[in-house]
């Protein structure tokens, strides 16, 4: 039987320890059906979610919801939206009690002296052309001076078809700002022309990450293998895919078989009450799902199929150590 | 005071393991060769959707719980085994 000290020298065998026992149980809170950007493209307002549900305004019930989510067993809050920054009380209610993480655009910026810790990925969908385009403003040059130098930051960048070859400008922008950057694929809801990916697009996009992470070690947060997954779609020679995804909602999980997934997740609407199908929108063809959580998140609760060859466990160990340093179970 | 109709601890072990092996399609290992002191989580890269799996055919196997809360102590085959053993002596002292 092959087992993990059997493939790994001592280096990585250390770094094996450190993750193995973290037993990340996420979830995903939509804290807000508002947003002060209208993206082309956004799952959240292109399928409608954002009128799933009547936003919960009496700050109580949420506190009261956080506790009951900590009693589950959560361990790490994912706050999405809409635009989680319109409504800090929200905010400071998960922060009070469970690790925090927030997604935002970063046109709002969240005062530190309120959240010193918080942890924040800020999106971004490309340079400058590409998200006039696609969200209406260049929101880099806002976000960049709210959050220059901020060690609980992260830039989530959306590469796009039209970024090939020019994704090193804005990583080196990134770096200029003192911040670090994980890369995720538009999976393009609204079918924007010119915005889908093509096989051979896909191949060059794979290049080009791999070789930002090479050359900007220090400020991009990712793995080769994730790159590879994400792209080509196929881990150990299985596709992604709804018969795969990990990150279904527990409670409306009726797949038989059920595929490994992640413990107790659960994507809630803003009312408390509704779930969502999955961490991103129901509308969205999973065949064609690109959502950068999932996928490493499908690397993560494969564990034991990795266990095979001391590449694959290594490329594993990569990818679980991407996720944990980028909601900080890990230093950075 | 512990009634003999218990089966042993080893027996239990190979049958554990037998189970261990069949469920979860593991590779180049019989019950005999299966070390029941390796960490099933650490080394051999079990989950807990591996053990509620498991746990699922033990329950029917030897008509026994096994609660989910108890799955973090469960680390190995012996461990998986001797909980088993006293589920089963409790029983027969009931
Ligand atoms: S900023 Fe985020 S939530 Fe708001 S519209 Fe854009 S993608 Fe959607
Ligand atoms: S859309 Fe993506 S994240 Fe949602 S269930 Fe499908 S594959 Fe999973």
């Amino acid at each position: 039987m092959i087992t993990v000290s059997s493939l790994l020298d001592s280096e990585w065998h250390q770094r094996y320890k450190r993750i193995s026992k973290l037993n990340i149980r996420s979830s995903i809170y939509d804290v807000t059906n508002q947003c002060n950007l209208r993206c082309k493209g956004c799952f959240f307002f292109s399928s409608g979610e954002d009128k799933a549900a009547v936003e919960e305004k009496d700050i109580k019930k949420w506190a009261a919801f956080i506790d009951r989510e900590k009693e589950r067993g959560v361990n790490l809050a994912i706050l999405i939206g809409g635009e989680p920054t319109l409504h800090l009380d929200r905010v400071e209610a998960f922060y009070r009690r469970l690790p925090t993480f927030v997604a935002t655009n970063g046109l709002i910026k969240i005062p530190r002296d309120r959240f010193p810790n918080l942890m924040l990925g800020i999106s971004l969908w490309g340079d400058e052309n590409d998200e006039k385009v696609l969200r209406g403003k260049d929101t880099f040059s806002i976000s960049s001076k709210h959050y220059e130098g901020d060690p609980n930051v992260y830039y989530l960048y959306t590469l796009t078809p039209k970024q090939i070859g020019k994704t090193e400008r804005i990583i080196s922008k990134i770096r200029d700002a003192g911040l670090k950057v994980h890369m995720q694929l538009l999976s393009n809801d609204e079918g924007v022309d010119g915005f889908s990916w093509h096989p051979e697009q896909l191949e060059a996009i794979r290049l080009e990450m791999d070789d930002m992470l090479d050359q900007y070690p220090n400020t991009v947060i990712s793995s080769k293998y994730y790159h590879e997954i994400i792209t080509t779609g196929k881990m150990l020679g299985r596709r992604f895919g709804w018969n795969e995804c990990p990150s279904v909602t527990e409670p409306l999980d009726k797949r038989n078989p059920r595929p490994k997934r992640l413990i107790e997740f659960i994507r809630w609407a803003s009312d408390l009450k509704t779930m969502h199908r999955c961490c991103t929108s129901e509308t969205r063809d999973c065949s064609s799902c690109k959502d950068g959580a999932a996928h490493m998140s499908w690397v993560m609760v494969n564990k034991r199929a990795h266990i095979r060859t001391t590449k694959d466990l290594q490329n594993w160990i990569e990818v679980y150590e991407m996720f944990a340093k980028l909601y900080q179970f890990i230093p950075w | 005071m512990r009634m003999s109709t218990a089966p042993d601890v080893e027996k239990i072990i190979l049958n554990v393991a037998q189970i261990m092996i069949d469920e979860l399609k593991l590779e180049d290992v019989t019950p005999e060769t299966f070390d029941p002191q390796i960490d099933l989580i650490d080394e051999v890269g079990i989950d807990s959707m591996d053990l509620a799996t498991v746990a699922l055919v033990l329950r029917d196997e030897y008509a026994i719980r096994i609660d989910e809360d108890d799955y973090p102590k469960l680390t190995s085959v012996r461990l998986i085994s001797e909980y088993i053993s006293d589920k089963l002596a409790d029983r027969a002292d009931g």
